[in-house]
């Protein structure tokens, strides 16, 4: 053994088995193309000489010596900046399977390096937890003799949810006798594309998303909606007839909303509805981040902010002194921006409050709905700490707060709609649809459209998750033309078309054993199971084993 | 699956000829349990005075007759009438009940000199009170309905005998309108209130099939905290409390019922003269929407007569008649057995947006469409 001087080691050093990743390279296949360096978004790699000593034995002369063999090999960097994510980009070009990134079956060390002068680990992504609740949701109470199953394939289903504010039957009957405003209701696909800022996405994946919106509308018959995150919307989407497939966010930050306002007057039809952010359940009590990395040209136009900085929003809307304020100042002076026809609803994180926040809108007449976002849902940059350790499950916030609004009888006033998770495990239609029947109006995806419709390959095992520093290795949430024009926006309009019309085949096939066509079986929980007794009993659903 | 048989005609009739139908639809059906409800009752024993109320229900033991009595004379109410069935006991399947009670009650002054509606409410929550003081005694007394004009007779069993049981064949109560419900999969520990048709003030339906979107129903209508929205022992007893609503608490004409529980689609809104009003109404009224398969046939105070489908229309109903005399049910054969010498040309069953309304003269039966302008000036 020798002292630790000699050998170059700090408190900081990591060899590649203390990464999450290890690159494994196979040099017997390596063609030396030099692909797979060119195209790793972190430059975690690197071809390198290399020098392999070859045992020589002279038998005759009874000699041993060395001979040394120069060969090109792959090595891992260790710096921060540049550790492996496991995105896999080096194995997508290879053109031999020489190379691939496979998870450290070890302890990864790497976690406890991540705060390198002094900066606590910040990532995209999503709580790093694989399990869902809602995937152990099993849809029971399926019509036998008594009243016949329905032909998912051939019967005609009535799928859509309504977002906005609902009025109570006779209060309805008197304002349409009275004359006076009826609160504007959209028709809308249940599952919304939820909330990712032009500026969290590459301007190919927004266009992308967008085309595939819009033929869903206009070809394929589903209303599907889009949610913008903060951060405004490009000014051509805004004067054109494509905006009432958007829901446009405004969150602490206002980014993007010089140029909405600017724009009313020059829009051709209304927004599908405003969504006010107030929280968010990937970091609760948190603002939206662009980090500077993404804050190119465009999106500082956009935004109105100098290009290059850092764009962190506040945790609380400047105006938010209380939350009567707020909702009756932000929801009524939104509403009244578009002159009372547009749906303005908040988004809060799902949290022990969320109760709170229910019934303040239920008194209000100008809110439209509820959307919770639930622990799991994902976000473009935030703290890992505040992703992986903060926030609320949205399974039972949600059910608690419809079970608030039946008791009072407002379930069908205010409609609450659900996110943070759906389709967390591939089971987008399953979760989605086990959230309605625990009360949900609809449910907004956001981490799964961009897996669904763009290959995203960021995973709850730490995979890639770097949307916040602009490095997408697959173009989606960067703003680098070399890496987003790795993303044909035609293509990811196929695939949002594809997993539409995938998700209403799948809803089909759930709502058809139940023997329900006629209306989305919104709060259905006597349809529902699960096997886990203590989710049950909170949940107030049937335990089934 | 669920036997419905309704017969309304302008000459009061025996009730038996409504179960003979019942037998007539025997076919696959088990007949476990039997509900009637009459209305424009007459009695040969009795000149009826129709604003009269009439209680019906069974006293399962002596106790509860006596505290009923003591309940309706503490209320002012003097018993007018009190029907005796000719009751055959052995033919009764379950062995509590100690008397079927038809009672007629003359209306305390008090109570009369109340507005319609307060009336009504006194009604109902004098049914409400002494079923709630059934369900506090054990469940020794079963109360179906109080209100002028209207009886109603629940029992388990096959339902030729419970009227044979009940002696229904001597033609000593008679009524205009007869509905009967002759059940599936009953047994005899069955809570009689799960048994159709249900009532609320005045208000009677009854269904066959099951009701898919029963919780959510279940849960707005509770939500809304009527006293009447209560019990639900049945996935039915929705249908007759969204009539209710409807027409009662919306005060909305009888065709909007159809609009409620079976809306037409957004398509089909958009080209409707008054779509723009049918389509907040639907909104408005979501949660009420019927996922069936089921076909409601239902009966109002006046004695109109209706009967509508769920959208989907996988339990078809059928009307034929003659002017005069109407009969509705769930099998086509069970309107041969009501009123066999008909046109059966002329019969109908109708599709998913048609309700069948049989007005009070029973001249007609009316088929009207969804897609029809709907009758209310104020939509307009």
């Amino acid at each position: 053994m020798v002292s630790i001087q000699s050998i170059p080691s700090t408190p900081s050093s990591l060899t590649h088995i203390d990464l999450q990743w290890i690159v494994k390279h196979r040099e017997d296949r390596c063609t030396l193309c030099g692909k797979c360096t060119s195209v790793c978004p972190r430059e975690a790699i690197y071809l390198t000489y290399r020098r392999q000593r070859m045992p020589k034995l002279d038998i005759l002369r009874k000699q041993r010596g060395s001979e040394y063999r120069t060969f090109t090999g792959v090595r891992q960097r260790m710096a921060k900046a540049n550790r492996c994510i496991g995105c896999g980009m080096c194995a997508s070009v290879c053109p031999n399977e020489a190379i691939a990134p496979v998870p450290n079956g070890n302890d990864a060390r790497v976690r406890m390096m991540q705060n390198e002068k002094g900066e606590a680990a910040t990532r995209g992504g999503r709580r790093n937890v694989r399990y869902s609740l809602l995937d152990k949701v099993m849809f029971n109470r399926i019509s036998m003799l008594t009243d016949p199953a329905l032909d998912a394939g051939r019967h005609e289903f009535e799928l859509n949810t309504l977002l906005g504010r609902v009025l109570a039957p006779d209060e309805y009957l008197r304002r349409k006798l009275a004359g006076e405003w009826i609160p504007p209701v959209r028709e809308i696909f249940p599952f919304v594309i939820g909330s990712m800022s032009f500026g969290a996405l590459s301007p190919n994946m927004w266009l992308g998303l967008l085309q595939g919106v819009a033929y869903c509308n206009e070809v394929l018959g589903i209303p599907v909606v889009m949610a913008t995150g903060e951060g405004g919307c490009p000014p051509w989407v805004l004067k054109s007839p494509y905006l009432k497939y958007i829901i446009l966010q405004i969150a602490s930050g206002y980014f993007g909303w010089d140029e909405i306002i600017r724009a009313i007057p020059e829009m051709q039809c209304e927004p599908a509805a405003i969504e006010i952010k107030y929280g968010q359940g990937a970091k609760p009590g948190d603002g939206g981040l662009l980090m500077w990395f993404k804050v190119s040209k465009l999106i500082a136009r956009l935004r109105g902010v100098p290009e290059g900085v850092d764009l962190p929003s506040p945790p609380v809307h400047q105006t938010l002194y209380s939350i009567e304020e707020s909702v009756m100042k932000m929801i009524q002076s939104l509403s009244m921006a578009w002159g009372f026809k547009v749906p303005v609803y908040p988004k809060i994180s799902a949290s022990t409050s969320a109760k709170a926040v229910l019934n303040n809108l239920v008194r209000n007449p100008y809110a439209s709905a509820l959307l919770i976002d639930g622990v799991d849902g994902g976000t473009g940059a935030a703290y890992n700490v505040s992703m992986d350790a903060t926030g609320h499950p949205i399974a039972s916030c949600l059910r608690d707060c419809y079970l608030d609004l039946a008791k009072q009888g407002k379930q069908n006033e205010i409609p609450i709609f659900a996110a943070g998770g759906v389709g967390k495990n591939g089971n987008v239609t399953q979760n989605g649809m086990a959230l309605i029947m625990m009360g949900a109006s609809g449910v907004h995806i956001g981490k799964y459209i961009m897996q669904s419709a763009a290959g995203c390959l960021g995973s709850e095992r730490n995979r890639c998750n770097v949307c916040n520093i602009g490095i997408c290795p697959k173009g989606i949430t960067s703003q680098n033309p070399k890496l987003y024009r790795r993303l044909d926006p035609d293509k990811v309009a196929e695939r949002v078309a594809d997993t539409f019309m995938a998700i209403r085949t799948e809803m089909k096939k759930i709502m058809a054993p139940l023997g329900r066509s006629q209306s989305l079986p919104i709060g259905m929980s006597d349809a529902i199971g699960i096997e886990d007794a203590d989710a049950a009993k909170r949940l107030n659903i049937k335990y089934i084993c | 699956m669920c036997r419905l048989a309704l017969k309304t005609a302008s000459e009061a009739f025996s009730p038996y000829e409504v179960l003979t139908a019942m037998e007539a639809m025997q076919e696959g059906y088990d007949g476990s349990g039997l509900g009637l409800l009459l209305r424009g009752i007459s009695f040969v024993d009795y000149k009826y005075r129709n604003s009269d109320p009439i209680l019906s229900g069974i006293a399962h033991t002596e106790g509860a007759l006596h505290r009923l009595h003591d309940f309706m004379q503490a209320r002012g109410y003097q018993l007018k009438y009190d029907h005796e069935f000719d009751v055959n006991a052995s033919l009764v399947e379950a062995q509590d009940r100690h008397k079927y009670f038809v009672r007629v009650y003359g209306t305390p002054d008090s109570v009369k000199a109340l507005s319609q509606e307060e009336l009504e409410a006194q009604y109902m929550h004098t049914r409400l009170d002494l079923r709630q003081d059934g369900l506090d005694n054990d469940a020794d007394l079963t109360v179906f309905s109080f209100w002028p004009d209207v009886v109603t007779i629940k029992e388990v069993g096959w339902p030729l005998d419970v009227g044979n049981a009940l002696g229904l064949s001597d033609g000593r109560v008679k009524a205009r309108v007869v509905m009967a419900q002759g059940r599936q999969n009953t047994n005899y520990g069955i809570n009689l209130y799960a048994c159709h048709p249900f009532f609320i003030q005045g208000i009677a339906t009854m269904t066959n099939g099951e009701n898919t979107a029963f919780v959510p129903i279940k849960e707005y209508l509770t939500g809304m905290h009527h006293p009447g929205y209560i019990g639900y022992q049945s996935d039915s007893e929705v249908f007759a409390h969204i009539l209710h609503y409807v027409t009662k608490q919306l005060k909305l004409p009888i065709e909007a019922y159809k609009h409620v529980i079976t809306p037409l689609r957004t398509e089909e809104l958009n080209v409707h003269p008054q779509g723009d009003f049918l389509r907040g109404l639907r909104n408005a009224c979501r949660r009420f929407i019927i996922d069936g398969p089921n076909c409601v046939i239902g009966t109002m105070p006046d004695e109109t007569c209706i009967m509508v489908q769920d959208g989907k229309k996988m339990r078809p109903g059928t009307i034929g008649g003659k002017p005069g005399e109407w009969a509705m049910a769930s099998e086509m054969c069970g309107v041969d057995a009501m009123i066999p010498d008909r046109d059966r040309s002329l019969d109908f069953q109708p599709m998913r947006e048609n309700m069948i309304i049989v007005s009070p003269d029973r001249k007609e039966f009316k088929i009207w469409s969804q897609f029809s302008p709907f009758p209310l000036h104020q939509a307009a």
